[in-house]
């Protein structure tokens, strides 16, 4: 659960008055909080941990990590992890 | 398992290998002190291409392996409320309590969801107002800000159907009950670098002057954790002890501000108990006063819940670092990922996990046949 992972922001919008974007993990798309970082804009690169941008990273080291993820199969592990949540809506019903 | 040679960073790989054993002169033990760093180093075999005189101690840095058994309890207990919606991380599910664990209580009809962001939990207060929604809050200060956000935006919004039930660690007072602990072999530490993503470097200069100790901050991916171990071992090598930032193009000073600004005002230091090595002096935090009415352990009067851990199960050597997992008795036999004693051997960040997945064999029967 530790894991974080880099995203690129694809939109943002605002949320029960909370500052969200719509972020792209290597082909999986989620709603994360980017609170945190009020700067952050459209085409940026960040990590997000448990739903939440906590850092901004240039794009050259976001690919970086996102191909060393892939390669030691870290990536399928976190984009597991980022599905849970449709999961909990899903039984939510 | 695949190892470090067989990546597209291969010969950056080997150069840093190569640097440090030329550097090294003498046996240094050296803590990494994230599960997420212990869980890469295996994985990649990173331990393994190192020059025998650099020992990697693995660290309390995983936060599903720390929480303690009675919390788990508590949960449980919680859990089985049938006015309960339970809401935690999908690892913490198998964690065994002192009895059973969470699956169990799904199992015999416990509404337990698992969520990918504490903010699913508060969604799920929102959607079921005639339910009680509770989320599992653990994590170290990488978590924190997320945690502590989902308690603002529920008293915001006046959730009152929501709570939280809280076991959240610190680094910083691990690194000193670590070297404070008698028989301590930690030289010097990898510090956690997405936990200073959030918090900054700012609290680890004075650390390593009080204990003499090299702390250096410290990414998770192969290439990173060997740029860490090579600038931990020059320190070593030429008699320094500084804090020194070697993931730079995450972690910065001052860390993350606006998340610092929120933690601060919904958490408040507290004693904690560690998994397997006990209480740690303001080593965690709680709800802070203006946020007690959100505290589960108190809505569901859990509190006097108090529990013991198997004697069988070397989880707090293996944390402090004086055991390795495979060193311990039980490892790949009373105690695997399907039947854990332990935390340790549940979280994928758990150093017997790890040890486990990895197919790292039992030291202790000759021949090494204990595992699968």
């Amino acid at each position: 659960m530790c894991l974080a992972v880099p995203g690129q922001v694809e939109s943002i919008h605002e949320e029960n008055g909370m500052r969200m974007g719509r972020v792209n993990f290597g082909g999986v798309v989620k709603e994360i909080c980017l609170a945190y970082l009020p700067d952050i804009a459209v085409g940026d690169y960040a990590i997000v941990h448990v739903g939440f941008a906590i850092s901004r990273i240039d794009e050259a080291s976001a690919r970086q990590t996102l191909r060393t993820f892939a390669e030691i199969g870290l990536l399928e592990e976190a984009l597991e992890e980022l599905r849970a949540g449709d999961d909990a809506d899903a039984l939510g019903g | 398992m695949k190892h470090l040679t067989e990546y597209r960073d291969a010969e950056q790989a080997r150069r840093l290998v190569a640097e440090i054993a030329r550097v090294v002169t003498r046996p240094w033990a050296i803590m990494e002190v994230c599960g997420g760093q212990t869980h890469s180093i295996i994985r990649n075999g990173i331990d393994q291409v190192l020059p025998p005189e650099v020992e990697l101690i693995h660290g309390p840095g995983c936060p599903v392996c720390v929480t303690p058994l009675e919390v788990i309890d508590r949960a449980l207990a919680i859990a089985a409320d049938p006015r309960v919606i339970f809401c935690s991380f999908g690892d913490m599910l198998r964690v065994p309590g002192s009895r059973e664990n969470l699956f169990a209580v799904k199992g015999r009809g416990g509404d337990i969801r698992v969520v990918y962001s504490p903010l699913d939990a508060v969604k799920l207060a929102r959607q079921h107002p005639d339910r009680e929604v509770v989320f599992l809050a653990i994590g170290f200060e990488t978590t924190a800000p997320a945690n502590a956000m989902a308690v603002k935006l529920a008293k915001q919004e006046g959730l009152r159907n929501f709570s939280m039930l809280v076991s959240h660690v610190l680094v910083p007072p691990a690194i000193e009950a670590i070297m404070r602990s008698p028989g301590n072999r930690v030289q010097a530490f990898l510090a956690a670098g997405h936990v200073c993503s959030v918090m900054g470097t700012w609290q680890y200069p004075p650390l390593a002057e009080q204990f003499r100790v090299p702390i250096v901050i410290t990414g998770f991916e192969p290439l990173d954790l060997l740029d860490g171990i090579r600038r931990t071992v020059l320190q070593l090598e030429h008699g320094r002890h500084e804090a020194e930032n070697a993931y730079a193009r995450v972690v910065n000073e001052r860390g993350n501000e606006p998340a610092q600004a929120v933690i601060n005002e919904v958490f408040t230091p507290h004693d904690r108990a560690w998994r397997g090595i006990g209480t740690i002096p303001d080593s965690g935090w709680s709800l802070s006063a203006a946020y007690r009415g959100f505290d589960a352990e108190e809505r569901f009067a859990v509190a006097g819940i108090t529990t013991t851990e198997s004697p069988l199960c070397k989880s707090g050597e293996v944390l402090k670092g004086t055991l390795k997992p495979n060193q311990c008795p039980a490892y790949g036999k009373e105690c695997t990922p399907r039947r854990p004693l332990g935390a340790t051997m549940v979280s994928g960040e758990g150093a017997c996990a790890a040890y486990y997945n990895a197919g790292r064999f039992l030291e202790i029967a000759s021949g090494g046949s204990g595992t699968p």
